[in-house]
Order: structure tokens, then sequence, then C-alpha cells
């Protein structure tokens, strides 16, 4: 069943790239469409299992010389993300209804891109989960370079290569994981049952990991984050935000972390304190935490603002897997789905909902217009998916990032508390925006040109705005809806996972 | 010899003897019958007969898989049977694309050349004695010679051809005389025979000098580094159908020979005898890898790029080679087989542009999108092959190419570090392949004029597209007849 938003993604945009001179207003529509179907799916599914265990939705045997089987199946962890998915293909295709040019093409790209992502949420047959890991590339390359802004070439080029180079090193992973394993089987509980040396697990879970964790935004991969965020069009900043990050945090749990365990033993020496590559990951996070919220604190264009804010946001679902306690990694798919949704929320504001009126998004221009004012809308908005995105209490974001800090706190307490100070941070720079967009009260000196009335908030933009943020808070209010399907999900990794790891 | 095995020769050889037969039809007709009609006539008659041609023989080999070898200088055998059939449907595929083509005056003999050629590399697969593999070899050297100077309104294709010709016949000197030490070492002209002889001979500095000889003619047939320095400037100047067969049923052929010789001279007995070899073609593959990716970085025509990408696609497939284990063996073919299906598609798309626009640059491609939706459209399914994005048919190819290279049992010192240098060049390779594509989707072109392609062309290209999908989404069909991992 869950499968269907798969194929209905891909024939979606399969009918759209073999119409391209379609009207606009049936191609945003048809996308549409495809996508709230695509959301059903998910949220039937994520309601018929309940919290049961892993749901398997297709298993057929797809190149039987390779041993490759197309299996497809569904734990609590892919639920989540897949209604997650939902929701971003949802509030994108709303929070771009004004695209006008090549409309068609760009929801084709868009539901290819979502297709993908679907796939790699869904997919239990490690070769089926790169093959979709793969597909999500290309989308983004064309999304950013044909309809962006700020330097899109630069942006798209590099989002694609740092992928794709990403991806090559997982590939060399898996290719020694499937040869080493001998069992001519490419399947996810196949490879995990099997006991690889734990001299190959410390070089191939580093190297998987690290492919992984480029596409997740670690530190010091991520710099193609905040110009590809930037770069792109609001639907694709709010997907690569929403959703793209999060199949790199996914693969490096789901991949990485269950077929190569042991790759985060102890070395048995130690440098600094750094004694495993456990550590390793865990103190890049961190830092990733507290550089993203620091260089969030001085950028003078919003979208960076945001871009950055989710580096460090990701560096929390990273030191939350690092924590390995069942609280940690709870809190790290939580915190997926939280910043899928708030990210997407912050970066329609700004991109779609206040860059679409006044043609700017240079902090100390916005002040100028008295945003406060003749765009209240806006500035409620962007004040709750702040709140929300910094932690408050009653939002999605307060619960993952507790969970995250109290699982950090058994495994690594200093790492927690520099976590913490980069939290705080994420406050400063998030007041720092409100206020100089939004509540900038100093006495204009130079006029400001007139301009028109800004246009009114369309439906499509109510609409996204109460999805998102509805999302948020229902989840701050009662976390356990994901919380009760996310544990058991978790409890089924492998032991060691949730144990502490050894040593 | 007796009369009955002569009967063999002729049954083994039928799809042969048939291009042999069209090619002179085709002359007959062209300078005969048609001489008073249109060039443009004459030249979809001449490719017509030529298709028709490839097409005969084609089904004469699928109705007679298994004919009996003939002794041991050209056998059949699965690997052979599938080698065959690609290069006879590589070169209709080529034929279909030419005939809008305008560069000749005289297309009987340009078909005729083609399907010599053709002859040529179905020899070549299926040789294995030493004399037959030269000749096949020279045939088929000779007539491309031919082909790459075919346009004579441009300076380019002399030039190509002349480049061509001149390295080509350089090494065919080196083969010839690297032949003859392999046969003054043994004592036999047959594979066979060399690799029983290698085994019980002593391990001679003559024995790595003539494979250092051998390695200098095969290298360059395949353009692999350092015998690669034709490959630029002739894929650049010559006709673009030629182009497409230099770069697809000639590959073909080369790596099924490269297959067979590393048979003989890797005797399976005495690794310790094959280790030279193994080493030779190892620093080609790695000398390729790198050189082709990253000479591709920098090149504006797409034509040159396109070479320096066959370039890097030598590397990987010489590393399949080096591994020589019957699965490495079968994932070359099956990756010379997807790859030269869509090299010639990406030849064909890059011909058509090249008429419309006049030249091969990448700003020529701009905005094609727009000008030609579908062409873009099949432009887009090859790079992306070319570039091993999944589901597309170059995934395949290089994931079963790289997981046969890790598991040949003596690759063992060598493997990971190749495979992990193939496909980081193949992340590299992703910059080159989108230069074309961004100029096709994002940049606007010029002007917005729709490009005319004919529906002959344009189906064949959507047929090459559609079956680089079908192959990639269903890639256990070609693994009927090359077994997979």
């Amino acid at each position: 069943m869950l499968a269907y938003t798969i194929y209905l993604s891909f024939a979606g945009a399969l009918v759209l790239a073999l119409l391209p001179r379609v009207a606009a207003g049936f191609a945003r529509v048809f996308a549409l469409a495809i996508a709230v179907a695509g959301l059903a799916v998910g949220l039937t599914g994520f309601i018929q299992a309940g919290t049961s265990g892993p749901v398997l939705i297709a298993d057929i045997p797809w190149i039987p010389a390779m041993g490759i089987h197309y299996t497809l199946a569904a734990d609590g962890i892919s639920r989540v993300l897949v209604v997650l998915t939902g929701l971003a293909a949802v509030a994108g295709i709303l929070f771009s209804w004004t695209v006008k040019e090549r409309t068609s093409e760009f929801f084709a790209f868009f539901l290819a891109l979502i297709g993908g992502v679907y796939g790699v949420f869904l997919a239990v047959d490690l070769f089926v989960l790169f093959v979709f890991y793969e597909i999500a590339i290309v989308p983004k390359y064309f999304l950013i370079a044909i309809w962006g802004s700020t330097r899109r070439e630069y942006g798209a080029m590099k989002l694609a290569l740092y992928s794709f180079l990403g991806s090559a090193m997982v590939l060399i992973g898996l290719l020694a994981a499937y040869v080493m394993s001998g069992a001519h089987s490419m399947d996810l509980h196949t490879l995990a049952a099997y006991q690889y040396p734990v001299s190959f697990q410390l070089w191939a879970f580093p190297l998987v990991f690290t492919g992984f964790a480029i596409l997740a935004g670690m530190w010091p991969f991520h710099t193609w984050a905040p110009t590809g965020h930037v770069a792109a069009p609001t639907a694709a900043s709010m997907l690569l935000a929403g959703v793209v990050m999060k199949l790199g945090a996914y693969g490096c749990l789901r991949v990485a972390m269950t077929v190569f365990p042991h790759g985060m033993d102890p070395w048995g020496w130690s440098f600094l304190g750094i004694g495993s590559w456990r550590t390793v990951f865990a103190l890049l996070a961190v830092i990733g935490i507290v550089y993203g919220a620091a260089v969030a604190l001085v950028q003078n264009d919003f979208k960076f603002v945001i871009g950055y804010s989710s580096v460090s946001h990701m560096g929390l679902v990273l030191l939350g897997l690092m924590t390995l306690t069942q609280v940690g990694i709870d809190g790290a798919v939580l915190q997926m789905f939280s910043h899928g949704v708030l990210a997407g929320l912050l970066f329609a504001v700004v991109g779609c909902i206040v860059y679409e009126r006044t043609h700017t998004r240079d902090l100390a221009i916005l002040g100028k217009l008295k945003l406060g004012k003749t765009m209240l809308f806006a500035a409620v908005v962007f004040a709750i998916a702040g709140m929300a995105s910094m932690g408050l209490p009653g939002f999605s974001g307060f619960v993952a990032e507790m969970q995250v800090l109290m699982g950090a706190w058994q495994a690594f307490p200093w790492f927690a508390a520099v976590a913490g100070i980069g939290i705080v941070v994420g406050v400063a720079y998030t007041w720092r925006a409100l206020q100089r967009v939004f509540l900038n009260d100093t006495p204009v000196t130079e006029p400001v040109e007139d301009h028109a009335p800004y246009a009114p908030i369309s439906w499509a933009e109510w609409a996204g705005v109460l999805l998102l943020t509805g999302t948020s808070l229902l989840v701050g209010l009662m976390p356990r809806l994901l919380l009760d399907v996310i544990a058991p999900a978790v409890q089924a990794l492998p032991h060691i996972l949730v144990a502490g790891g050894r040593g | 010899m007796n009369g009955a095995s002569l009967t063999n020769l002729l049954y083994l050889t039928f799809p042969e003897t048939i291009l042999e037969v069209a090619s002179l039809v085709v002359l007959v007709i062209d300078l005969g019958i048609l001489r008073r009609r249109s060039a443009a006539y004459r030249t979809v008659a001449a490719a017509a007969f030529g298709v028709m041609g490839c097409l005969l023989a084609l089904g004469w080999l699928l109705s007679h898989p298994l004919a009996p070898s003939f002794g041991e200088l050209l056998v059949s055998n699965p690997s052979v049977f599938v080698a065959q059939a690609g290069i006879l449907i590589l070169s209709g595929l080529v034929l279909l694309l030419s005939m809008r083509e305008e560069f000749s005056r005289n297309p009987g003999e340009f078909v005729a050349l083609v399907l010599l050629a053709t002859t040529g590399m179905m020899l070549v697969a299926a040789a294995r004695d030493l004399l037959v593999i030269f000749v096949a070899l020279e045939l088929l050297s000779l007539s491309l010679y031919v082909l790459a100077a075919f346009n004579k309104h441009r300076a380019e294709s002399s030039e190509a051809a002349l480049k061509y010709y001149l390295f080509g016949g350089m090494s065919a000197a080196f083969l010839l005389f690297g032949f003859s030490y392999l046969y003054g070492l043994t004592g036999t002209t047959s594979l066979a025979g060399i690799a029983a002889a290698a085994v019980a001979g002593p391990l001679t500095p003559l024995w790595i000098v003539s494979l250092v000889l051998v390695a200098v003619g095969l290298g360059f047939k395949v353009a692999a580094v350092p015998f690669h320095l034709w490959a630029p400037d002739t894929y650049q100047g010559a006709p673009a159908p030629v182009t497409a067969l230099i770069a697809s049923g000639s590959k073909v052929a080369s790596f099924a020979l490269l297959v067979s010789v590393t048979g003989a001279v890797v005797p399976a007995l005495d690794e310790q005898k094959g280790v030279s070899w193994v080493v030779l073609l190892l620093w080609m593959a790695g000398a390729s890898i790198i050189l082709g990716n990253l000479g591709a970085l920098v090149q504006t025509s797409v034509r040159r790029l396109l070479a320096y990408s066959a370039i890097a696609h030598a590397g990987y497939m010489l590393l399949g080679i080096a591994a020589h284990t019957s699965a490495s063996q079968g994932a070359v073919l099956y990756y010379a087989l997807t790859y030269s299906l869509t090299t010639v598609g990406a030849f064909g798309a890059v011909a058509i542009v090249e008429r419309a626009t006049g030249n091969d640059r990448l700003e020529s491609f701009s905005g094609l999108a727009r000008r030609n939706p579908l062409l873009a459209g099949t432009m887009l399914v090859y790079l992306l092959s070319l570039a091993g994005i999944p589901p597309l048919v170059g995934f395949w190819a290089k994931f079963n190419l790289f997981a046969a290279v890790l598991r040949a049992p003596q690759a063992g010192v060598w493997s990971l570090g190749m495979v992990i240098l193939a496909l980081g060049m193949s992340a590299v390779s992703l910059y080159y392949y989108l230069q074309v594509l961004k100029r096709v989707y994002v940049v606007k072109g010029t002007t917005e004029d729709s490009i005319p392609v004919h529906w002959l062309e344009l189906l064949t290209l959507v047929a090459i597209a559609v079956a680089v999908v079908l192959l990639g989404v269903f890639p256990g069909w070609l693994g009927q007849f090359i077994p997979l991992g």
C-alpha cells in the first residue's frame, strides 16, 4: 500500500514531463493532487500500521543472478519519515503556486525528487535504497539550476557533486560489504546479520557514514547546504531542508550504523580523548551545531540565516544518533521530523511570503520596510516558526531537542553542554532575524520609495502555513503520536545501537 | 582441411558472408541503378540496404546460435554470439542514423565500407588465432581509416583520418611484432596453444617484451592511455556516424579480443606468468580513468568531451579485463555493449544538433530543451546513463563490473584501490556530463526556433533511449545472454 507513494509520484512526474507545454494551472493542480494523494496514502499506512513492527510492502526478485530483490518495508522510522515527505511535498507545491516559468517541467522534477525520497525511506534492499538515493540527485540539480536565484548554477553544481561524491563513498562501502559477505544478497537484514571483521568495519563504517552525512550537512561537509538552500527556489529549499537532508541522516542510521555497528568500537588508542569513530562523528556533530548557529547569527541574507540554522539542527540529529541510546535515537528521528516541518515553514516565510512581495532578502533593506506592520501575517508566522524551531515547549522542536540532549548527557556530558550552548545561540539568531526584519523601530532616515501594496496572502499560502504549523503544534502537544511509533522501531535496531555501543 | 570443415566454415561465417554480399549489392545498386538520383535519395537507399544486410545477418545469427567452431581459428560460444549480435545491432543503428547525413556524395561506398568494418568486428570477436586476429583487425581498421576521411568538404575530417591512420598503422606494426615474438616463443599462432606453451615454458624477458608490444597494439584500439592521443581529434573530426561506429562496434570487438588474448597470456594454471600482463592492464586502466575524466572537464566541444569520457570508460573496462574471472569477462562484455548503445545514441543526437547549429560546441546545445524537448530528453537519458545514474543501464553495468572486480580471487591486492579510484573519478565525471545537460536544460539559447528532426532519426534515438531505460529497470533481461554477478 505505502509503495503507491513512490509509484504515484513517478507517474505524476512522467505525465508532466511528457506534457511540457500544458497550461500552468493544470500542472500545479495536477501536481498538488498527486502530492495530496501521496500524503493520504502515507497517512493511511501510518495509521493502519499503528505501533506495530515492520510492515512488508513488496518483495519481488529483481535481479536473481545478483541476489537483488525489490524489497520494500516500513518500520516505525520509515512510516514517520514517509508522512514527513508527504507533508513537505504538499506544502512545497502550495508554496510554489506562483512558479510561472516552465511550470510543468518544474513539477515534473519536483515529483521525481519526491518519488526518490519515498523510495529511500521504504527500501529494505540496500541496492534499491541506493538506486532511489541516486535518483533524487538529478532533479535537485535541475530544480535549483533552472528556477533558482542567487548563484544558482554554482549552488546547483556544488550540491550535485557533493551528493554524488557522497553516494560514490556509499557505493564503495556497499560493494565491499556485498562482496565480503558472500551471501549474494543486498538485503539489509542479511547484511546486518553477517559478522564483518571489526577491522573491515573500522574503515567501512566511517566511509559510508560520511558518505551519507555529507547529505545530512555534517560539518565540515556542510558547505553545499547554505549555498544550495539560498540558490534554490522556495519549494526546492523546503524539500532540501525538509526531506533531502533527512535522507542523509536516515542513511547514516539505516545503513552505516546498522550494517557496520562495530565501526563505532574504540580504536584501542586515543588522541585528545577521541578514541573511536563514534566520538569523532559526535564531535563533528557538536561543532556543526555551534558553528551553524554562530554563522547564522552574522548573516545578512535572510535565507542564509535559515540555511545555516539547518546545519545546526541537523547536527542535533547526528549527535542524537551517535549517543547510541534509546532516548537519543528516538530524539534524533523526532528531530528529523520536526526540523523537516519547521525548516520548510521558515523557508516558506522567507522565500515565498516575504521575498515574492519585497524581492529582497537583505536584512538591512527588509528592516526599513516596516514589515511588522505591513505584513503582519509573515511576522506572526515567522515568530511562531522561529520559536518552535528554537525549542519552545509546546512545539515539536522542544521534545526532540530535549531527548537528544538527554541521550547526549548519558553518552557525552561535555558535548551535551556545548550543544546546549548551540541551542542558546539558536535563540539569539532567531530573535535577531525577527527583530531586524519585522520589529525594526529605528526611525527611517531616508524615505523608502513607494511601492504598491503587497499582494494579499493567497489561499495556497494560508493552507501551507496551517498545515505545517498545525503539524508542529500537534506533535509538540502529543509527541506520543510519533514516539510510540518510533520507539519500537529503534528498539528493534541491532542491540548494540541502543545499548551505548561497546566500551 | 577437408571439404566438410570448409562447409563448416561457411556455416559459421554465414552472417559475415551476408554482410559482404550486402556491401557488394549496395555498391552495384548505388553505382549502377541509382546513379542519376539525388544524393539524398541515394543515401537513404544505400543506408536502407545496409540496415537490411545487418538485419539478415542478425536473423541468421539468432536462428543459428550454436554453429560448431572452426578448429582453433574461429570459435562460436555464447559470449562471442552476444558480442556479434551486439555489433550487428550497433552497426544497424549507426546506418539508421546516417540516413539523413549529407557529408558524402558517395553513399554507396560509405555503406559498403561500414558493412566491411562490421565484418571485421565480427571476425575479431570470434578469432582465436593470431593471424586471423590480425587480418580481421586490419579489415576493421582500414575500413575505419577511409570512413573517417569521408567528409571531403571538411579539413578536420582528413586530419582526423590521418591521425587515426598514423597512430593505427604504428600500433598495428607493434601488434604484429608482438605477435611474431609470441609465435617465436611458443611455436604456435593459436591462442589455446599459446596458453598451453606459456605454462610449460620458462618466464623469459622476451615474453614480457612481446606482451608490452601486444598491449600497445590493443591499447590503441580501445583508446587507453597512453595510446589515446588520436581519440579526441578523430572523434571530433570524423563524420558523426563514423565516430559513432568507432566508439561503439569497434570498442565491443576490441574488448572481446582483449578478453580472448588475456585468456591466452594469463594461463589459468600458472598465475605467475600472467602477472606482467595484468600489471600492464592496470597501469593503462588507472591512467585512462584519471586522464580521461580530468581531460573531459575542460572540453568545450561535446565530441571531444565524449572522446575523453570514452577513454575513461575504457579504463573501467580494462579493470574488468585485468580481473580475468569469467564473471568479470561477462561484466566487461555487458559494459561494452550497453556503453556502446548509449554512445551511438549520444552521437546521433550530437549529429542532429550539429547539423542545425553548425558546430558541436557546448553553446550550440543551449536551450535545446525548448527547441526540441524530445531530443533533449534522449540526450538526458544517454548522458545520465554514461554518468552511471540509476536506474539507467550504465549504472548496472558499472555495479556489475566493479562487483566482479572486487570478487576476483587473485585481485585482492589492487582491486579495492582501483575500484575506489574508479568510483571517485566517476563522481568527477558527473560534472562534465552536467555541463552538457546544463546547456540543454538550464541555459537559454540565442534562438527558440525548433530543430527539425526526421521522424526516422527521432524514432531511432527514442528507441535507444527507451532501451537504455528498460535495460536499466530490468537488467535481468540482458542477463539471459550474459551471465551477471
